[in-house]
C-alpha cells in the first residue's frame, strides 16, 4: 500500500483544525482515502495540538504510525512529534516566527518557509496554515487548482475575495518551495474512483444512523467528545419532523428519552464517560418499567473527567453491568464508521423488539475521526416497531383486560400500549409491579416478573456479535472490541507478512454476551492476545466470565490517552506469541 | 363524557385522612370538567407517597425516579402534543432532588402541569425534614430543629417568571380543581403547588392549622393576578399562606410555540422512514 501521512501542529488555537479538516476534504475530494486523527488539550487557548492525516489508495482504518510530512507552527511541534517522523521525511517550520531545531541523525529535512510572512503577503498572517497546505501541495507533487473546489466551499460565504486570497496564499506557498527546495515525496497513485466515496466522522455517522433508524428526539447535555452528535443532529431532525432538546444535565437528558420512548417516539441520548454514569439510575428505570431507550457512550479518558479529549475504552463494564439491581440491556460496540451508522440506526429496533436500552459504545477515537469510506449500509435499515398491541385488540379486550407486564409470555414480551390508545391504560414504573402496573410487592409477583424480564433476552440472535479475519484454524489470535478493529486488522496482516498464521476476534456487541460465537472462535487457539484501551482488561475479564479461555490469553492494555499504535500490538504479539514461528 | 368513574382505579394506598386523596380528586375532577377521557391523560410522578398518583389516577401513568418527573413529563408531552400530561410529585421530589429540574421546566416553559403534593416532610421515608420544612421543626433528621431556610416555591417560581403560578389545599376540592383546570388550560408550564397535610409526620401544617390561617386570593377582588410584582410581594407579606391563582401570563409563548421546526402533527404519529430522496441528500453532504 501506497501512502501518506500528514500532520500540522501548533498552539490550540492557532487554526490548526481548519488546515487538517482542509486538506483532508482535498485529498478526499481528489479521490484518495483518508483518515484523520486530531490530538488536542482540554483548553482552548495554548497548549500543544495536532490534525493527523494518512491517505492512501485503499480504505484506511487506522491513522497510521509514521509522519512523512510535519507542519510545524512552533519547536513543540517538532519536539512532541519527531519520534513519529520517517527517515528522510520533510519537517516545515514557519521561519518568520521561530528557529526549528531537530536532531540530524534520522535524514529528516528540516526545512524552513516564511508561512506567516507569505500569508501577509496574500492578505492576512491567519493565512499561514494555507501558505502550509501549498508548500505541501508542491512537497507531495498536487496541484494547487485541485484545492480550489475545497476552498470555494469553505470560504464562498464570506465571499469571493476571501477565496482567492486563501488561493493565493496557497499558490504562495506552492511557488516558495518549489523555488528553495527540491525534495519531493509524491502522492499515491489515485485509486480508482469507487461510487460512493463518503467523507464521515464516527459521531456524524452515529447521528445519521439514529436518524435513518425512526428517531426523532434526541435529549443531550454537551461533553466532548459526543457533543458532534448533537451538532449533527440539530441540523436535520427539524426538518424531518424530529426535536432535539439540550438538557439541564445528563440525568434529565435519559430521563426526556425515557419519557419519548414512553410516549411512542423513538428517542436517545448521547453523553460520554461522567455523564453516562449520571444515567445509571435511569437506566435501571428503563430496564424495569421495560421502556425502550438508546444511550450513546462516546468514551473518554475516565475516571471521573479524566483525559477529557483523550481515547479511551474503560465503560465497557460499567456498560454492561451498571446500575443498581439486576436489568436486561444490549451493548452494541460498533467496529468503524459503518457501524457507528448501521448499529445506531439497528439500536432502535433492538430497543423496541426487546422493550429494553440499548447501548451504542464507541470511543473518542472513533467519534472524532473522520475518514473516507465506500459509502454507508443505508440499504439495510428499516425500522421494526416490535410487539405494538393494536386498537381493534384492545377493543375487542374491553377496560381492565390488558397487561401491559402480562408475565405469562413465553418470550418475555408483552405486548406495548401507546398512550392514547383506549383501553390500554397503565403505569409505567420502577417499581417492581404486576401485570397491570401495579406496585405490588409480593414474593411471587417478585419472582415472576424477574423471569420474565430475563426471558426477553435469554434466546437473543441478532448477528454473531463476533466477527473472525484471517485463517480459521489460527493458533493465535488477536481480540478486541470496538475501535480498535481497524488497527488490529493491520497488525494482523503484518504479522502474516512475517509468516505467524493468526486469526483477528472481535466484538461488535458485549451484551447480551456472544459466548458460543467466540467459544468457536478461540476453537483451536492456543495464545490469545486481548487488546484494549484501559488499564485492567475489562474485555478478558468479560471473555473468562463467559467462556473458559483462563490459560490461552494475555493482555495488551494502554491507557495514556492516544490510540493504539500499530507498533504496540506488533511488539507485545511478538512478546506474548511463541518465538521462532516469527521470522 | 368521560364520569369520576373512568378515572378511578383500586383503592388508594395513602393513609386514611392524608391530604393526597384531595388532590386526587380534584385532579379525577378537573379532567371530567374539561371533558378529556382517561387515555388522552399521562401522568407522571416522581418517587414518594405523593408519586402513588400516577398509579391512583385512571389515566396512563409512568411511575419515574425520584425528582424525575418533570423532564420525563416534558418529554412525554413534546413527543404527542395530543395528550394532556401533567406531573405530580412532593416537596422533597421537586425541591430537593427534583430542584434543577425544576427551575429549568420554569425556563423551558413546555405545555405541562406540575401539581406538588406540599405537605412539609418526607413522607414515604416516615419523617424527614424537608426543603419547605420551616426553621425550627423537629423531624427525625432534625432532632434540635431544622436550621435551613425553607424554599418557597411560588417565590421561586415567580422570580423565574414562571407562567402561571397557584396553591391550592386538599381541603379546598372546589378551589383545588378548579387551579387545576386552568393550570391544565394554560399553554406552557404551569404550577399548582398544593398544601397537602400530611396526617401521620408533621403535627403542625396540618388541616386546621391551614383552615385558621390560609388567605384565600381568589375571594380578593382587588387582586390583580396578572401582576407579577404584586405577586411577589403578597406571597412574601402573607408569609406564603396563601390559595388561589397568584399569578399567570396568558401571553407569555410556550416551548412548542417557539422552538425552530417543531412540527404540528404529534411527533408519535410522524413518518419516520427517511425517504430515498433524503437519504441521498444527506450523504451528499458527505462527499
Ligand atoms: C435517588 C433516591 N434517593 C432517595 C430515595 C428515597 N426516598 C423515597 S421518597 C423520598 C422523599 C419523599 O418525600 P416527598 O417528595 O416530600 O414526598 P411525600 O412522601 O412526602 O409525599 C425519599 C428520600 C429514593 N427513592 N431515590
Ligand atoms: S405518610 Fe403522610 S404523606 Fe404519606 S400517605 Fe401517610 S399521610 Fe400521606
Amino acid at each position: 500500500m501506497q501512502e501518506i501521512g500528514w500532520k500540522v501542529g501548533g498552539k490550540q488555537g492557532e487554526g490548526i483544525d481548519s488546515t487538517g479538516d482542509i486538506f483532508a476534504i482535498a485529498l478526499h475530494r481528489m479521490g484518495y482515502y483518508t483518515f484523520t486523527y486530531r490530538h488536542f488539550m482540554s483548553l482552548i487557548k495554548g497548549g500543544h495540538t495536532n490534525y493527523k492525516i494518512r491517505a492512501a489508495n485503499q480504505v484506511l482504518r487506522h491513522h497510521g504510525d509514521f509522519v512523512s510530512v510535519l507542519i510545524a507552527f512552533d519547536q513543540t511541534t517538532i519536539d512532541v512529534n519527531w519520534p513519529e517522523m520517517v527517515d528522510g521525511g520533510v519537517v516545515l517550520y514557519d521561519q518568520s516566527s521561530f528557529q526549528a531545531a531537530a536532531p540530524s541523525d534520522r535524514g529528516v529535512h528540516l526545512f524552513g518557509i516564511p508561512l506567516t510572512e507569505l500569508a501577509k503577503g496574500a492578505g492576512g498572517a491567519i493565512m499561514k496554515n494555507m501558505v502550509a497546505i501549498g508548500a505541501t501541495a508542491a512537497i507531495l507533487q498536487l496541484q494547487p487548482d485541485a484545492f480550489l473546489p475545497v476552498v470555494q466551499d469553505k470560504f464562498a460565504k464570506k465571499g469571493q475575495d476571501v477565496v482567492d486570497s486563501n488561493m493565493r496564499a496557497l499558490r504562495a506557498g506552492y511557488a516558495y518551495y518549489a523555488q528553495h527546495y527540491d525534495v519531493s515525496l509524491p502522492a499515491p497513485d489515485l485509486p480508482k474512483k469507487t461510487a460512493d466515496h463518503l467523507y464521515i466522522s464516527g459521531n456524524q455517522a452515529t447521528g445519521f444512523g439514529a436518524l435513518a433508524g425512526g428517531c426523532r428526539l434526541l435529549a443531550a447535555y454537551p461533553i466532548t467528545p459526543a457533543t458532534e452528535i448533537m451538532y449533527w443532529v440539530i441540523e436535520h431532525f427539524p426538518k424531518h419532523g424530529g426535536l432535539v432538546l439540550q438538557a439541564e444535565d445528563e440525568i434529565a437528558a435519559i430521563n426526556m428519552a425515557i419519557g419519548a420512548n414512553f410516549a411512542g417516539v423513538r428517542a436517545m441520548t448521547s453523553t460520554s464517560g461522567p455523564g453516562f454514569s449520571l444515567m445509571m439510575e435511569a437506566l435501571g428505570l428503563a430496564g424495569m418499567s421495560e421502556t425502550p431507550v438508546v444511550i450513546v457512550d462516546v468514551q473518554r479518558s475516565g475516571p471521573s473527567t479524566g483525559l477529557p479529549t483523550k481515547t479511551e475504552q474503560s465503560d465497557l463494564q460499567e456498560a454492561v453491568y451498571g446500575t443498581h439491581g439486576e436489568i436486561e440491556r444490549i451493548v452494541l460496540t460498533p467496529r468503524t464508521v459503518e457501524e457507528c451508522f448501521y448499529y445506531t440506526a439497528e439500536a432502535f429496533n433492538l430497543a423496541e423488539r426487546y422493550q429494553c436500552p440499548v447501548i451504542v459504545l464507541t470511543d473518542l477515537y472513533l467519534g472524532m475521526s473522520a475518514q473516507s469510506v465506500d459509502g454507508l449500509p443505508t440499504e439495510r435499515v428499516t425500522i421494526e416497531r416490535g410487539k405494538l398491541i393494536s386498537d381493534d385488540a384492545l377493543a375487542q379486550m374491553g377496560r381492565f383486560a390488558y397487561q401491559r407486564y402480562d408475565a405469562s409470555l413465553a418470550d418475555g414480551v408483552s405486548p406495548r400500549a401507546l398512550p392514547g390508545q383506549k383501553n390500554a391504560r397503565y403505569v409505567a414504573l420502577g417499581n417492581e409491579h404486576n401485570g397491570v402496573g401495579l406496585e405490588v410487592e409480593d414474593q411471587q409477583t417478585r419472582v415472576d416478573q424477574v423471569a420474565k424480564r430475563a426471558r426477553k433476552l435469554a434466546n437473543f440472535t441478532h448477528e454473531s456479535g463476533v466477527s473472525v479475519d484471517g485463517r480459521a484454524d489460527a493458533e493465535f489470535a488477536l481480540v478486541g472490541f470496538g475501535s480498535t478493529w481497524g488497527v488490529l486488522e493491520e497488525a494482523r496482516a503484518s504479522l502474516e507478512v512475517h509468516g505467524l498464521i493468526v486469526k483477528h476476534i472481535h466484538f461488535s456487541r458485549v451484551a447480551p454476551f456472544p459466548a458460543s460465537a467466540l467459544e468457536a472462535a478461540l476453537r483451536g487457539v492456543q495464545r490469545a492476545l486481548v487488546v484494549e484501551l484501559n488499564s485492567t482488561g475489562q474485555l478478558a475479564q468479560l471473555m473468562q466470565q463467559h467462556v473458559n479461555c483462563h490459560g490461552v490469553l494475555a493482555n495488551c492494555l494502554k491507557y495514556n490517552g492516544d490510540p493504539m499504535s500499530l507498533k504496540e500490538i506488533l511488539t507485545r504479539a511478538h512478546e506474548v506469541f511463541p518465538a521462532g514461528v516469527l521470522n | 363524557m368521560s364520569t369520576i368513574q373512568d378515572f378511578q382505579t383500586e383503592r388508594a394506598t395513602w393513609c386514611p385522612g392524608c391530604g393526597d386523596f384531595g388532590v386526587l380528586n380534584a385532579m379525577q375532577k378537573a379532567a371530567v370538567n374539561l371533558g378529556l377521557e382517561p387515555e388522552q391523560v399521562v401522568i407522571v410522578s416522581g418517587i414518594g407517597c405523593s408519586g402513588k398518583m400516577s398509579q391512583h389516577f385512571g389515566g396512563y401513568g409512568l411511575h419515574s425516579l425520584h425528582g424525575r418527573s418533570l423532564p420525563t413529563a416534558q418529554a412525554v408531552k413534546l413527543a404527542n402534543r395530543s395528550l394532556t400530561v401533567l406531573a405530580a410529585g412532593g416537596d422533597g421530589d421537586g425541591y430537593g432532588i427534583g430542584m434543577g429540574h425544576f427551575i429549568h421546566a420554569i425556563r423551558r416553559n413546555v405545555d405541562i402541569t406540575y401539581v406538588v403534593m406540599d405537605n412539609h416532610i418526607y413522607g414515604l421515608t416516615t419523617g424527614q425534614a424537608s426543603p419547605t420544612s420551616d426553621v425550627g421543626s423537629r423531624t427525625k433528621t432534625s432532632p434540635h430543629g431544622s436550621v435551613e431556610e425553607p424554599i418557597v416555591p411560588l417565590q421561586l417560581a415567580l422570580a423565574q417568571n414562571c407562567g402561571f403560578v397557584a396553591q391550592g389545599f386538599s381541603g379546598n376540592i372546589k378551589q383545588l380543581t378548579s387551579l387545576i383546570e386552568r393550570a391544565i388550560l394554560h399553554r406552557g408550564f404551569s404550577l399548582v403547588n398544593v398544601f397537602s397535610p400530611c396526617v401521620t409526620f408533621n403535627k403542625v401544617q396540618t388541616y386546621e392549622f391551614y383552615k385558621r390561617h390560609l388567605v384565600n386570593l381568589d375571594d380578593d377582588p382587588d387582586y390583580n393576578p396578572n401582576d407579577r410584582i404584586t405577586a411577589l410581594h403578597r406571597v412574601a407579606k402573607a408569609q406564603n399562606i396563601v390559595t388561589g391563582l397568584i399569578y399567570e401570563d396568558p401571553e407569555r409563548a410556550s416551548f412548542d410555540q417557539t422552538v425552530y421546526g417543531y412540527p404540528d402533527t404529534p411527533i408519535a404519529a410522524n413518518n419516520w422512514v427517511l425517504s430515498r430522496e433524503d437519504t441521498a441528500e444527506i450523504l451528499a453532504t458527505f462527499r
